[in-house]
């Protein structure tokens, strides 16, 4: 895998090289190559199971990798304990000790370490996430958002070098879970410390992070900036995991210039050479992606008005629904079943409704091109709570 | 880059999965000291009660080893009317405490309110008094002429179970109603602690959705209370069966010589006759009876997940 | 018919109050006979009223060294048995290792067993070894058969904890000794005082598996048993009464003091 970027200071930077963990003959991790630069915000995203909570762990030294190692910097702690590694870590659940007021669960790690004055540091840490006034409660008296924000305290007031979160949102309902997103961001960027984050949100990874590395059965399927995932996909998995695409299969036709030329059902479609991770020989199979809220809807009878050089497609609206800022259709074509098409509720058009015939277009620049050999439906996935 | 063409497998819970291989033998030294104490103190004294059961000799002259099975047929021969008893009273007392602690468990765990806590304090507590002080106050209870026994008197209770044989004439005491009586009274709380355990989990709503459903109060209990709580009446029967059938106080302080059980005779032959072979025999039968009524009725009963 | 519908609505809490009345009739019985003066060797009748016993509960011979006896061997069996059982526990929930069907089954048999039989078993095995019976062979029992409670009780506490506290500890800097100490026991503290108190009153009250193993030693129990078969002292019902009531306040001051804890932090 790549490297991201490279600061000056690389104390902070997480080197994972040739990683791998299986359990008896099930492989959770195959070997992996990962750089997380200092001071960056890193997001391991997928579905569960795919081995990025073991990542993690690993990380942590929760769990021993079978082989490879891990580097902090330039220190090797591959064998070292989570006890001794300069790192910590914001649970799935929180794992606040019950038993434990808030003030010495924050307390907890500088006390481990043998530091004797606690109070000025673990108040500053409390207020940092607007918790002075809980400082004698005990965990289960406080609401999810608090005790996540509790969670966050206790292992950053050790100033740890990487700061790893699994699944720190999950627990929460959505409204306070985007709230949170933008608070960690906050303390992100005010600590500066390298967060590693797991989510199976993609959402969240994409608000959150500066670089996401999307996780598929125990692989990094593709790792890039979030707009990057996004506009270019590399794999059918990462265009449907993230967001939602429209695949069609094609065929190739011609080539001119810098575009690629394709025919599908009757019609064609232009893709650009740059944008294809496919092989693109003559009459070979390529699957043309194109983001639902890229295509715009035009009725059958204003076909004409559409511009010359844009990609069409005609089909019949199978269903729309109005979800206020934008209307989602789906769009049954000859050329593919179950078009998605997100339409901003600029200037409703009375026409387009279930059973109308309209013809879908884009620009040539918005069409990503995927290797057909792959499955067009990895990476679809039930609506995650 | 990898291609993709199937969902990938779940991976197993990490956090479930055993610790790290570091102090590979923690366990076996955690386990050692009260394993051995269990070994030496429960499955051992087995193999010396299995081997005195097939001795022969005397007291005087010491014992040996004759392989001498027929002391299980002698003794089985000749105290079969004691263990039929056992086995009859155990079951009795045992049906009576489910019958009488089903509607104490349920009282608690869904009518109590804020009076849970007090009445579970008064199931426990008695337990605080020396449970033969509790069983000699049933003779006080179930004296003759006391009020109890003039009360199913009159009201010709004592002619049905004197005819039944539970009952000697106008008396209680000293006759198997007694106790059977005793017996029910003290294992009691065993049943009742597991059924309020079992029925605690009952989510209460499954009860408004099956009233919700068109089942009248008594078709919610059979076909949903009384299935859901069924891991309860099976630990709480074995509970109470179990140590019942080998119990020899009741029937010591509230019984006579006609009602003696299994436990009676093992403790007389072992502390006052002194012949070590019939009672060791007499113990194992018991033991092995138990044993396979027990796994007949976890199997018939389907809760193997008892402990 | 009014009534009888009153009667169908309520049966549960009746027949639960009735089943409740059972169960504490004979305490109430203890209770006032341990103020009866009665005429002959026995206390089942009652005479008339006299607080003698109440004044002088340890007026009768051997009655009250059989209490310290008992209470002696339930403290100390209490805190082997809560010791080796939590370790059992404690090995049984946070390890993997061999033989652990074995190891299970050696634990629920002896709670499978009617005492009788251990008991017998017991006794053989001291009698064959030329074991002298007394203190040392109640407190051996004793502890062999509170063991398997004390697992039970610990056993489900540990299991319903979170694995990711002990993580999280670790992750902070705790290293194993530490992790246990900080974490691990304390939360696991209330299942082995649960083990523990189960594993006292179960010493304290036994007599099937005492009887057989005691010789000439003579506990509580026995001191009761003995008594049912010479004549009962007034003096044992006020020990009965007097436990109870203490329990029963202990429980409630417990209770009184956790409530109120719990409403001022709130």
């Amino acid at each position: 895998m790549t490297d991201v970027t490279n600061k000056n200071d690389n104390t902070g930077d997480v080197r994972l090289s040739g990683i791998s963990k299986t359990y008896g003959g099930f492989t959770a991790v195959h070997p992996l190559d990962l750089t997380v630069p200092q001071g960056s915000f890193f997001a391991l995203l997928g579905a569960s199971g795919c081995g990025k909570t073991t990542t993690l762990r690993m990380i942590a030294g929760l769990e021993e990798p079978t082989s490879g190692t891990v580097h902090l910097g330039d220190q090797d702690v591959t064998r070292l304990p989570p006890y001794k590694r300069p790192v910590n870590t914001v649970f799935q659940s929180y794992a606040l000790f019950p038993h434990l007021d808030i003030f010495e669960n924050v307390a907890f790690g500088l006390r481990r370490r043998g530091i004797k004055s606690v109070k000025k540091q673990v108040e500053d840490m409390l207020e940092l996430v607007q918790l002075g006034e809980q400082a004698r409660k005990k965990p289960h008296q406080l609401s999810g958002g608090q005790q996540q924000r509790v969670a966050v305290a206790r292992a950053l007031i050790n100033h740890p070098k990487v700061l790893l979160l699994d699944e720190p949102l999950g627990a929460l309902d959505l409204k306070l879970r985007r709230q949170m997103q933008l608070e960690l961001k906050r303390i992100q960027t005010e600590v500066g410390i390298t967060f590693v984050h797991v989510t199976h949100d993609q959402e969240e990874a994409m608000t959150m992070a500066d670089t996401v590395a999307v996780m598929n059965a125990g692989r990094v399927e593709q790792l890039g900036a979030p707009a990057d995932l996004y506009e270019n996909p590399k794999t059918t998995f990462v265009a449907n995991f993230l967001g939602t695409s429209n695949l069609i299969e094609a065929e190739v036709d011609t080539k001119s210039g810098d575009d690629i030329v394709l025919k599908a059902g009757g019609g064609k479609l232009v893709l650009p050479q740059a944008r294809c991770t496919a092989p693109t020989t003559t009459g070979g199979k390529v699957l043309v992606g194109v983001r639902p809220e890229k295509i715009s809807l035009a009725h059958a009878d204003d076909a004409g008005e559409i511009p010359e050089g844009r990609n069409r497609i005609t089909g019949t609206i199978a269903d729309a629904s109005f979800i206020g800022v934008s209307t989602q259709y789906v769009i049954d074509s000859p050329v593919c079943p179950e078009l998605a098409v997100y339409a901003q509720n600029v200037d409703r058009d009375a026409r387009l409704v279930p059973g109308a015939e309209v013809v879908l277009h884009w620009a040539p620049a918005h069409t990503f091109g995927l290797d057909a050999a792959q499955d067009i439906d990895a990476g679809i996935q039930e609506e995650a709570v | 880059m990898a291609t993709v063409t199937e969902a990938p497998p779940l991976a197993p819970a990490p956090e479930k999965k055993p610790p790290r291989k570091r102090g590979r033998w923690t366990p076996y030294l955690l386990l050692l000291p009260g394993l051995a104490w269990l070994f030496v103190f429960f499955a051992l004294p087995m193999v010396y009660q299995a081997s005195t059961s097939i001795q022969t000799g005397s007291l005087e002259q010491g014992y040996e080893v004759t392989w001498h099975f027929s002391t299980y047929w002698d003794a089985l021969t000749e105290y079969y009317p004691q263990f039929l008893r056992s086995v009859l009273y155990a079951g009795s007392a045992t049906v009576l405490c489910l019958l009488l602690g089903y509607p104490l468990a349920y009282l608690i765990a869904f009518r109590a309110g804020r009076w849970r806590n007090l009445i579970m304090i008064l199931v426990i507590a008695p337990f605080f008094t020396s449970f033969l002080i509790r069983t000699l106050a049933w003779k006080t209870i179930l004296a003759d002429n006391g009020p109890v026994v003039e009360a199913l008197n009159t009201l010709h209770v004592l002619d049905v179970t004197s005819w039944l044989g539970m009952t000697v004439g106008d008396r209680v005491l000293a006759t198997p109603l007694a106790v059977v009586c005793g017996l029910t009274y003290n294992f009691l709380p065993f049943m009742i602690l597991p059924l309020y355990t079992s029925l605690e989990r009952i989510d209460p709503r499954l009860h408004e959705a099956a009233n919700d459903l068109y089942a009248k109060p008594s078709t919610t209990f059979r076909k949903v209370t009384f299935p859901l709580s069924m891991p309860g009446v099976v630990s709480g029967t074995l509970l109470t069966f179990i140590p019942a059938a080998g119990d020899y106080v009741n029937a010591d302080l509230l019984g006579s010589t006609d009602t003696r059980m299994i436990g009676n005779v093992i403790q007389s032959q072992f502390l006052r006759i002194l012949d070590y072979p019939t009672a060791a025999a007499l113990s194992f039968i018991l033991m092995f009876a138990i044993l396979i009524m027990v796994t007949l009725y976890i199997r018939k009963s389907g809760t193997e997940d008892l402990v | 018919m009014a009534f009888v519908n009153w009667l169908k609505r309520h049966f549960v809490v009746i027949a639960g109050l009735f089943t409740l009345g059972y169960l504490l009739l004979p305490n109430v019985i203890v209770t006032i006979f341990s103020f009866n003066d009665p005429k002959g060797r026995f206390n089942y009748e009652w005479q008339k009223f006299s607080t003698d016993a109440w004044t002088d509960p340890c007026g009768v011979s051997g009655l009250c060294d059989s209490l310290t006896l008992s209470l002696q061997i339930a403290l100390w069996a209490t805190l082997a048995a809560t010791l080796l059982g939590a370790m059992i526990a404690f090995a049984l929930v946070r390890y993997r290792f061999r033989a652990r069907g074995a190891v299970n089954s050696l634990i629920f048999l002896p709670m499978a067993m009617p005492e009788v039989v251990m008991a017998a078993s017991l006794l053989t095995l001291f009698l064959n070894m030329g074991i002298q019976l007394g203190f040392w062979t109640i407190l051996i029992a004793h502890i062999m058969f509170c063991l398997s409670f004390v697992v039970i009780a610990v056993k489900a506490r540990v299991m319903s904890m979170d694995p990711r506290l002990e993580q999280a500890a670790q992750d902070l800097y705790a290293g194993p000794v530490q992790t246990f100490l900080r974490v691990t026991l304390p939360i696991a503290a209330p299942g082995i005082a649960a083990g523990a108190l189960l594993a006292f009153a179960l010493s304290f009250d036994d007599f099937i598996i005492t009887n057989f193993n005691a010789g000439s030693t003579v506990t509580f129990p026995m001191f009761v048993w003995g008594s049912a078969q010479r004549g009962t002292p007034v003096q044992i019902n006020v020990i009965g009464t007097a436990m109870f009531v203490i329990a029963v306040l202990l429980v409630l001051v417990s209770m009184l003091i956790s409530n109120r804890r719990n409403k001022q932090k709130a």
